[in-house]
């Protein structure tokens, strides 16, 4: 009581408010929203409006990494981080031009519905499935680690803890609502993310250029009268302390272009993306809110890099060269949080901060940049509250898109289609809803045991997108002589290489240690090497095509089928 | 058969505007973004160069543009050939 007293509510205290609100709020929209059938459970009924399509698309899009992570990538990477920016936004356009007004003509639940249908095949559907379940554990784990963490450097429980209340919380809304619960919490969930990013981001805008709008503040000049540029500045600060210059980055252009298109491609290829799409009711409102989607995305992708500069030069300002003792409080209490770290090596009681790794003193994790930005800044104790309740919001809602992909793939795809065909629609309902309980449970254990490669893993899930579906979808819609036999070859040869490019440069497993990166092919890291996995796969897919008898009449006319917009009925099995 | 024609003809306008529209798009991410910033990094605007520009803000901005253009294209060919019901 007495530090109520003293000190206002309290960060912690704001916190909890928060959070508490938020929580409820998500359970309230599940309870209203519940599923009575498959189809509200796969696809929300198909009857979303584009609007509420592109919020929810756009907060199950952005997680735990889009929301905590990614400005502080940049802010250590500079123009290297623009793969990110570019990559992520630029799948859209694929998205839209590309795949979703055809899946949604097609009408059908899931990714592998598309491809077993289109191919005609099991054999097709299953390797859908596998690479489907593939990718989407790979990155729900890392989700689920995202809530935990959050959880605990706010909360101040353990990072376990953290991970079961998040598993709770998605596990009642996802199990009740399924996609139709999902939907409406993910348009809640971007409001609060949305919010919660771009208030502190205005803050510190103002604080620093004068300018109340972050894209612009970052090329602007600074407050202080120099007349100084701002990014001027943090290059001449990042070249002092031997970085390279932030305005130009250090990746080789190779490498940049490929982890660009990598990415690009595999968030076109995303099972829980594209899903989104199936829930509109005409392939122009796939189309439509493609584009809002994208939109609401580039909010936060366009504000990202200016955080990322002010953060940036904020920490070096602040603490470059500086006493150690004379230290603000938020560094000594993230110290706590083992998440900065300052070693005197020279013992001059000096933090030297410098590119050179054998005389810098100092360790900044980047999710610092993000969490703590609000208490560098100096910002009222609400708005670090809220960076809490929208880095919960962006991992939750995405954690529930690929939960529901995965209990989609096994009771729709498996057991609905392959295993017992006869089972009834509410046995599918039941099945449906304990798959989305298995999977909560399994991402749960990945979050509180998160196997080391859990992190390397989930930055690949792209590559293994790219690798295997993008080109068989694109190939199924563009392509009307494209047969099973090349695309199952093609996505089987397309995530085989990954996988084995993946263990042997980015997990080590092959060898003693890991490759140097001058043995990469090409000089391509393994985050960019999906677009080379991609091109197999088209090259694969197109030869075996050659090779083999083209599909049956009744398949070649499903193709010309989706290629027109009229028609598109409701989903059905 | 018309409606084969029909069909045809739709396809063939909607393929040239895809390809236009894509070749905008690699034009601004991997042109300016990454294979010409170099150069166009000697170009400033205001505290901007304008590669870099392109590369963290430009090329999303030109993204959104791009899928709201196709939505309109598309919404009017729909009409044109009878499939906007």
């Amino acid at each position: 009581m007495y530090s109520l007293l003293a000190e206002g509510i309290g960060v912690q205290n704001w916190t909890y408010i928060l959070v508490g609100i938020t929580f409820t709020l998500y359970i309230g929209i599940a309870i209203w929203s519940r599923a009575g059938s498959t189809k509200e459970f796969y696809v929300a009924g198909g009857g979303v409006s584009p609007l509420a399509n592109g919020m929810a698309t756009a907060a199950d899009w952005m997680s735990a990494a889009s929301f905590i992570s990614m400005a502080g990538i940049i802010s250590f990477a500079g123009y290297d981080g623009a793969v990110y920016l570019m990559g992520w936004t630029g799948g859209y356009v694929l998205l839209a031009l590309l795949l979703a007004p055809y899946l949604r003509k097609f009408g059908k639940f899931t990714v592998p519905d598309f491809i077993g249908d289109r191919y005609y095949s099991k054999t097709a559907r299953i390797v859908a499935v596998f690479c489907a379940l593939l990718v989407s554990f790979t990155y729900v784990a890392g989700q689920m680690r995202g809530v935990g963490i959050v959880f605990s450097r706010f909360l101040e429980v353990d990072i376990n803890t953290g991970v079961i209340i998040g598993m709770l919380i998605v596990l009642f809304y996802a199990v009740l609502g399924g996609m139709k619960g999902i939907t409406y919490t993910q348009v809640a969930q971007y409001c609060v993310l949305i919010f919660a990013f771009m208030v502190p981001a205005i803050f510190v805008s103002i604080q620093m250029t004068g300018n109340p709008i972050p894209q612009l503040g970052f090329g602007g000049e600074l407050t202080d009268g120099s007349g100084t540029y701002l990014l001027d500045k943090l290059d001449g600060l990042s070249t002092q302390l031997g970085f390279s210059e932030y305005t130009e980055g250090s990746k080789p252009l190779i490498d940049v272009f490929a982890i660009t298109l990598a990415l690009m491609v595999g968030t076109a290829g995303l099972p829980h993306v594209i899903v989104r799409f199936f829930t509109v009711k005409r392939v122009k409102d796939a189309r439509k809110s493609a584009g809002i989607a994208l939109l609401l995305i580039v909010l936060l992708y366009s504000t990202a890099p200016a955080v990322a500069v002010f953060a940036r030069t904020n920490m070096i300002e602040t603490v470059s060269n500086k006493p150690y003792v004379d230290v603000p409080d938020w560094f000594t209490k993230w110290e706590t949080t083992g998440l900065i770290s300052f070693t005197d090596k020279n013992k001059d009681g000096l933090i030297k901060y410098v590119a050179n790794k054998e005389q810098n003193e100092l360790v900044v994790d980047r999710d610092i940049m993000v969490l703590a930005n609000p208490e560098i800044a100096n910002l009222p104790d609400w708005v670090i509250a809220l960076v809490a309740a929208g880095g919960l919001a962006a991992a939750l809602s995405t954690a529930a898109g690929l939960l529901l992909v995965i209990s989609a793939s096994v009771s729709h795809d498996l057991i609905k289609k392959i295993i017992n065909p006869k089972i009834s629609e509410k046995g599918e309902l039941i099945a449906a809803r304990l798959s989305a309980v298995g999977a909560v449970c399994v991402a749960g254990y990945f979050g509180i045991n998160p196997p080391g490669f859990v992190a390397a893993v989930v930055a690949l899930a792209f590559g293994l997108a790219a690798a295997s579906f993008f080109p068989a979808i694109i190939l199924g819609i563009f392509y009307k002589r494209m047969n099973k036999e090349g695309a199952i070859a093609g996505m089987v040869v397309g995530i085989t290489a990954m996988l084995l490019y993946m263990i042997k440069y980015k997990l080590g497993w092959f060898d003693e240690t890991l490759p140097d990166k001058s043995e990469w092919w090409f000089g391509i890291s393994p985050e960019g090497f999906g677009s080379i996995a991609m091109l197999l796969n088209f090259i694969v897919s197109i030869v075996i095509m050659k090779l083999t008898p083209a599909p049956p009449e009744d398949v070649q006319e499903i193709v010309e089928n989706i290629r027109i917009p009229s028609g598109a009925g409701e989903a059905t099995h | 058969m018309a409606d084969k024609k029909n069909a045809k003809a739709y396809w063939k306008e909607n393929i040239r505007y895809v390809l236009i529209l894509m070749a905008v798009w690699f034009i601004v991410s991997f042109g300016a973004g990454i294979l010409f910033k170099d150069a166009l990094n000697s170009v400033k605007i205001g505290g901007f160069k304008l590669g870099f520009w392109f590369a963290q803000q430009g090329s999303m901005y030109v993204f959104v543009v791009l899928i709201f253009v196709y939505v309109r294209l598309m919404n009017k060919l729909d009409k044109k050939y009878g499939y906007d019901v």
